[in-house]
């Protein structure tokens, strides 16, 4: 079939079984927009590329396929490298799109031009630069599969404007349906290896204070039924990293929840105290191990990760295994069968009233505000989380209010919670929560976000009204860049520099109903409960919902930066409990 | 020690596909790990497809396990082989302009001889030789030419192929 490369780059995405494309059109790109318009394809249109990035990356957070994202040339292409970014440190596939001028104006300094794959080299896990329309349909076939296959990851293509414009002979072409890869250097591993896995079981069957230390691997290879077998037959308690949050449930009796700088202490100190820790799908980051020269001094290591360059990065393995964590978790679960299953696990009981000590000294805590103090940021996550479905999917920012969300809120099931970890990109809640709205509409979407996030992204709040995804955002004011406020009154004797944001200006409420939202306003601890439900009910329309929160309210339990995991700090009502 | 005297480098042949950019994603790779390539080659190999690169790194043995493993990771990075240099031969290529009046071009040429080098040009007070030899060798031509004034040099890299094995196979053996 004769076609244009605009047109066989439609039809190759669709063959891809992409339904949803988040974009924004501009001179290099035009040309795919017009066949864009006879394409099966939604098109949600953002109001600044780092928006539609985002939103590709949270359409992937909440449904496992990959987020696709198509932009311009020039400032458009390097708007999109924050989320490229952002998905390459937390393993998000995802496939980009981006126009380029035409192939004999590359290198000349052309309007808009700039060198997208050099700049994206080392932000993406392949990226394309395509100079012929032939090869589109084969490179957008190969582009998915390196996205989604060995540990995902994003891809970006690059699209001169000659090939997929109508008007230029050069666009010109015959379309085939590729049907392979020719790939030599890239052959994704599954299986892990027999003999290590039994080892790892043997191991297992010997540890009398193992933990398992699961991370981001779990839920990209859908491993998290996997990861319950295996903690049940055992009776081991799981740590989910804030990666893994949702991979395994947080009603278990073998969760210990979140580990690192501002996890819990009983996940803290358990890894802490281990004889065995056995990661899967984690990458001993350094938020997780606080000074790694005294991380979990005494445990052995069992370590399963599909990409063998995390393998022995941080900590050195005493068993490394290559592999799909679910592929490699379901053979190790055999393994322990046959050695005799829950039978041959020693008695843990001491290890268990150790962990439970822990868990009755040190739970999480905060002081309810009183008199006329405004909200404890806890307390609104505290009722949000009980008054919403147990499956809402919940995404945030980063800072202060992304941590008390991971602490507070219950996950019970994979898929329902969208953060930057590895990047720490503020802005990132409201656009990813329109992309798991866009991925979930059947789901409630819930966006937690800082004021300081909020001011970086809040204009997607447009596309969400104007593109009809209910989203709703629960604003937690402090009136701060709240954590580095945090870090400067624990660590620069209340130095206060450049942390201050304003309370009253922007006028939140005023402003999300400018930008096509319900805006509502809350300040005291009775209102919080009633606003919930409001925002709950309203399904036509984003909401917004301004918490007015104290602003010296800091995120404990901490590690701080450099510090030893056994030297956490506690809540300061906890500080005279025997560790 | 410096990489010149063979001290805590590691030499990776690393096959490549032949596309455009790949060249860029390896060195790039390099420079993101702060590895610093002593020398580069770059050559085709008897299939098309591919392209051989060889590069000498100054490196610790534990970063160097992590460099390898990110460098696997690159999608045109079809296998690596590190070459410890007691397990191969290695041979590189220099050429070299000397100052040589026509006095002293007869020590120039004893050095020449004694060295098999090549003489490739001759001009009024100036010579133009090469020498292939194992990167020491030719190291220790460099040196001794210096005294008489280098106009030029140009040395291509170490390439290197792994020893082939001595003893014949155990006609026992299974």
């Amino acid at each position: 079939m004769n076609m244009n490369g605009g047109q066989a780059l439609m039809k190759a995405l669709e063959n891809e079984g992409v339904d949803i494309l988040f974009g924004l059109p501009g001179g290099a790109i035009l040309p795919v927009y017009d066949p864009l318009i006879d394409s099966s394809i939604r098109h949600v249109l953002v109001r600044h590329e780092q928006g539609a990035g985002h939103m590709a990356e949270g359409y992937a957070h909440a449904t496992g396929r990959p987020g696709v994202a198509m932009v311009t040339s020039g400032p458009a292409a390097t708007n999109i490298v924050t989320p490229l970014c952002d998905a390459y440190m937390d393993s998000i596939p995802m496939v980009v799109v981006t126009g380029q001028v035409p192939y004999a104006a590359i290198g000349t300094d052309a309007f808009q031009e700039c060198d997208t794959t050099g700049i994206t080299m080392s932000v993406t896990k392949h990226n394309y630069l395509v100079t012929e329309a032939a090869d589109i349909p084969q490179v957008i076939h190969d582009a998915f599969y390196i996205a989604t296959t060995g540990r995902p990851g994003p891809v970006l293509v690059d699209i001169p404007k000659d090939i997929v414009d109508p008007n230029n002979p050069r666009s010109a072409m015959e379309w085939y349906t590729p049907d392979s890869h020719d790939l030599p250097g890239y052959l994704p591993n599954q299986a892990g290896d027999a003999e290590l896995i039994r080892q790892a079981a043997k191991l297992i069957c010997e540890a009398e204070r193992p933990v398992l230390y699961t991370g981001g691997g779990i839920l990209k290879s859908r491993g998290a039924e996997a990861l319950l077998e295996l903690a049940e037959m055992t009776g081991i308690h799981v740590v989910t990293t804030l990666m893994n949050r949702g991979g395994f449930p947080d009603d278990h009796p073998l969760c210990l929840g979140m580990p690192g700088m501002h996890g819990n202490y009983t996940a803290v100190t358990a890894m802490q105290e281990a004889d065995l820790l056995i990661a899967l799908g984690a990458r001993f980051d350094d938020r997780v191990t606080g000074k790694v020269g005294e991380f979990a001094p005494l445990a052995n290591i069992i370590h399963v990760d599909i990409d063998s360059a995390e393998l022995g990065k941080v900590r050195r393995p005493d068993v490394a295994i290559q592999g799909d964590c679910r592929v490699v978790i379901e053979e190790l679960v055999k393994a322990l069968k046959e050695m005799g299953g829950s039978e041959a696990q020693p008695d843990r009981n001491q290890w268990r009233s150790r962990i439970s000590g822990w868990q009755e000294r040190f739970p999480l805590t905060y002081e309810q505000s009183k008199g006329d103090e405004l909200l404890k940021p806890q307390y609104v996550l505290e009722q949000l989380r009980d008054s919403t479905p147990s499956d809402t999917i919940v995404a945030s920012g980063v800072g202060q209010h992304q941590m008390w969300t991971s602490q507070y809120w219950k996950f019970n099931h994979p898929y329902t919670w969208v953060n930057s970890g590895g990047l720490g990109t503020m802005g990132f809640a409201i656009p990813a929560a329109i992309g798991a709205k866009a991925g979930r509409p059947d789901r409630m979407v819930w966006a937690v976000d800082g004021d300081g996030c909020f001011q970086m992204t809040a204009q997607e709040l447009v596309t969400a009204a104007t593109e009809g995804f209910p989203i709703k955002v629960a604003l937690i004011n402090n009136a701060y860049l709240g954590m580095v406020r945090q870090w400067q009154e624990m660590f620069y004797e209340e130095r206060y520099s450049e942390v201050y944001l304003t309370r009253d200006v922007p006028d939140y409420k005023m402003w999300a109903e400018a930008l096509g939202c319900v805006g509502l306003r809350v300040e005291s601890p009775e209102e919080v409960g009633p606003a919930i439900a409001q925002a709950n009910e309203i399904d036509d329309q984003p909401v917004v919902v301004e918490f007015r929160c104290e602003a010296e309210e800091n995120v404990f339990p901490m590690v701080p930066a450099g510090m030893s995991n056994s030297d956490v700090v506690v809540d300061p009502s906890q500080r005279d409990q025997p560790r | 020690m410096s990489a010149a005297d063979g001290g805590g480098t590691t030499t990776l042949v690393v096959r490549v596909e032949n596309k455009a950019g790949v060249l860029a994603r390896v060195a790039g790779l390099f420079a993101r790990r702060g590895f610093n390539i002593e020398s580069l080659a770059v050559a085709p190999t008897d299939d098309e497809r591919f392209s051989r690169l060889t590069i000498v790194v100054g490196v610790d043995a534990a970063p160097m396990e992590q460099v390898v493993k990110q460098l696997d990771k690159l999608v045109n990075v079809v296998d690596i082989r590190e070459l410890n240099p007691s397990a191969s031969v290695e041979r590189e290529l220099m050429m070299v302009t000397v100052r040589a009046n026509p006095e002293i071009r007869g020590q120039i040429l004893d050095l020449v001889r004694i060295f098999q080098a090549t003489v490739l040009n001759v001009g009024y007070d100036e010579i133009m030789v090469s020498l292939t030899g194992s990167p020491s060798r030719v190291d220790d031509f460099e040196d001794l030419l210096l005294p008489y004034g280098i106009v030029d040099v140009q040395r291509t890299g170490k390439v290197a192929l792994p020893k082939l094995v001595k003893a014949a196979p155990d006609p026992l053996a299974p």
